[in-house]
């Protein structure tokens, strides 16, 4: 089975990108599943339900969406063999843009869309820097220039990628993209032992065990104090 | 995937050379030529061999889902009967190197249609002088400014370089796309998809792209605009079924609408100063 993680910014079109792509595959005789990782809500479920696309889905809540995703992904591989499906996609949203669910020797997409600002790309951390597919959604409604532009950005967060634009609403893209899915994505039997391609914070502090109280005395573990400076502190 | 971070320069170097980004500063895709597949129904396009050569204007006309994206997504792929049309493109005249082929996609073929809007927050200097930085081209003050000019030349509101991008008009935003898509975007082709006649002159919007040596390709099913191409490519089904060359009459008939064009803009001009229109009711472009 191919597992192709597929992670981006909430809104960016990561659901109608996949949608699309599934679609497309399905014409070429690939059947696709989709695990999709979430935090609080999600119905995307539904929709991918509504296409006919074998679907689950995980809800982080309290944790961490990207632990979470990195602590079930062995058993989410699982569901895709049994599901028989040939690929399979993780779908995740990166929330703080500190972590990134891409796995060495797993095909990752990192999904961006062209209205989130031309510093975007630098910000979006290891999720776009260690991916090998880019898509940049959204370029139907901003100029040729700022397309180019934001492009230009992208490469430079990311020299080795392929960069795709793909239009989640028209679908134009989505044929290019399952077919580089299709045809560079490698097979893996089994995730287990892989190796993320990014570590995950090295440390916890007492806000990540649930304290809800502000002040010195309530924090343990992992503070960082931030440097202010100008002013009469 | 090691073999695809091996093969990346290598793809970078060819899309470079696939969209002239040398020294000549000219276009190095100097004609394309497009070989025909079947629609969605498999039944073959009504055309042998379509050839574009650089500063010509063609027009695409066909209901929305025709198939119109499909044959620039073609172009841009640089097809080789592995689409589902199963179209093949060629570069002058031949097989083009398809290392370029993903770099390719969304920068061979530059668009512009009426919902693109400028999202920067950005003046027109600074904005020129990002997107020249994207293509490692330093913007010149003289560069700058024949751009702004250029787009001035295709707009009855003139728009300066101090300017911001979001409080420019829907005619000024437009000028500006296209006077910077023809002088600052590397792209050899150029596709207007039903750009509104409002506020900008699309005949001279044409010309100047063709001028920049681009190819230019026109989706429109605007009288006027669809007859100032000599050729029109008829999309249906998802497929080309007929390429129609403009006949003598239809010349003539573009040369009318022009006037009734002209005379449209200069209603248009006349509204904006804030004058009266009683001096255009005997017009001679006026129909009886």
């Amino acid at each position: 089975m191919k597992l192709i993680t597929v992670a981006g910014p909430p809104s960016c079109g990561k659901t109608a990108v996949i949608l699309k792509t599934v679609v497309e595959l399905r014409r070429m005789g690939v059947a696709a599943g989709v695990v999709k990782f979430d935090c609080l809500t999600t119905d995307d479920d539904e929709r991918y339900a509504r296409a006919g696309i074998p679907v689950q889905k995980g809800l982080s809540g309290s944790i961490c969406p990207d632990h979470y995703f990195a602590s079930n992904i062995e058993e989410t591989f699982a569901w895709g063999l049994q599901q028989g499906v040939p690929v399979l996609f993780t779908e995740s949203a990166g929330l703080c843009n500190r972590c990134s669910p891409h796995i060495v020797d797993v095909m990752a997409v990192a999904v961006i869309d062209n209205l989130s600002g031309i510093n975007t790309p630098r910000k979006v951390g290891p999720m776009l820097r260690t991916a090998d597919v880019v898509v940049i959604t959204k370029g139907d409604v901003v100029s040729q220039a700022e397309r180019e532009v934001f492009a230009s950005r992208v490469r430079q967060a990311n020299r080795r990628a392929r960069i795709l634009p793909v239009n989640g609403l028209s679908g134009q893209g989505a044929f290019e993209l399952a077919r580089l899915l299709r045809d560079e994505a490698p097979e893996q039997a089994g995730v287990t032992g892989s190796r993320l391609r990014y570590p995950m914070p090295s440390a916890v502090c007492s806000y990540c065990l649930g304290e809800q109280r502000i002040g010195a005395e309530h924090q343990i573990g992992n503070i960082t104090p931030l440097n202010l400076t100008g002013g009469d502190l | 995937m090691e073999r695809t971070e091996k093969n990346r320069p290598t793809t970078e170097a060819a899309l470079a050379a696939l969209m002239g980004e040398e020294e000549s500063g000219r276009n190095v895709v100097q004609s394309l030529t497009v070989l025909p597949g079947i629609d969605k129904s498999g039944r073959p396009e009504g055309f042998e061999s379509l050839g574009f050569v650089a500063g010509e204007v063609v027009c695409i006309v066909g209901a929305t889902g025709s198939g119109k994206s499909r044959f620039l997504a073609d172009i841009e792929w640089l097809a080789q009967a592995d689409t589902p049309t199963g179209r093949s493109v060629l570069v002058n005249g031949e097989v083009p190197d398809l290392e370029g082929r993903y770099a390719g996609v969304g920068r061979l073929v530059a668009q512009l249609s009426q919902n693109m809007n400028f999202v920067m927050d950005a003046t027109v200097g600074e904005f020129l002088e990002l997107h020249g930085e994207s293509r490692g081209v330093d913007v010149s003050a003289q560069r700058a400014a024949e751009i702004v000019a250029a787009a001035n030349g295709l707009t009855g509101e003139p728009l300066s370089l101090e300017q911001h991008l979001t409080e420019l008009s829907g005619g000024q935003s437009r000028a500006l796309m296209i006077a910077d898509t023809a002088l600052l975007s590397s792209s050899p082709i150029v596709l207007i998809d039903e750009i509104e006649n409002a506020g900008i002159d699309r005949h001279a919007a044409v010309e100047v792209l063709k001028g920049a040596d681009k190819i230019v390709l026109i989706a429109t099913h605007d009288p006027s605009l669809a007859l100032s191409a000599p050729r029109r490519l008829v999309v249906v089904n998802g497929g080309i079924a007929e390429v129609r060359d403009r006949t003598a009459a239809e010349v003539v008939l573009a040369g009318r609408l022009r006037t009734i064009d002209g005379l449209h803009e200069d209603l248009r001009s006349a509204i904006r100063r804030g004058d009266g229109l009683d001096g255009f009711s005997a017009d001679a472009r006026l129909p009886g």
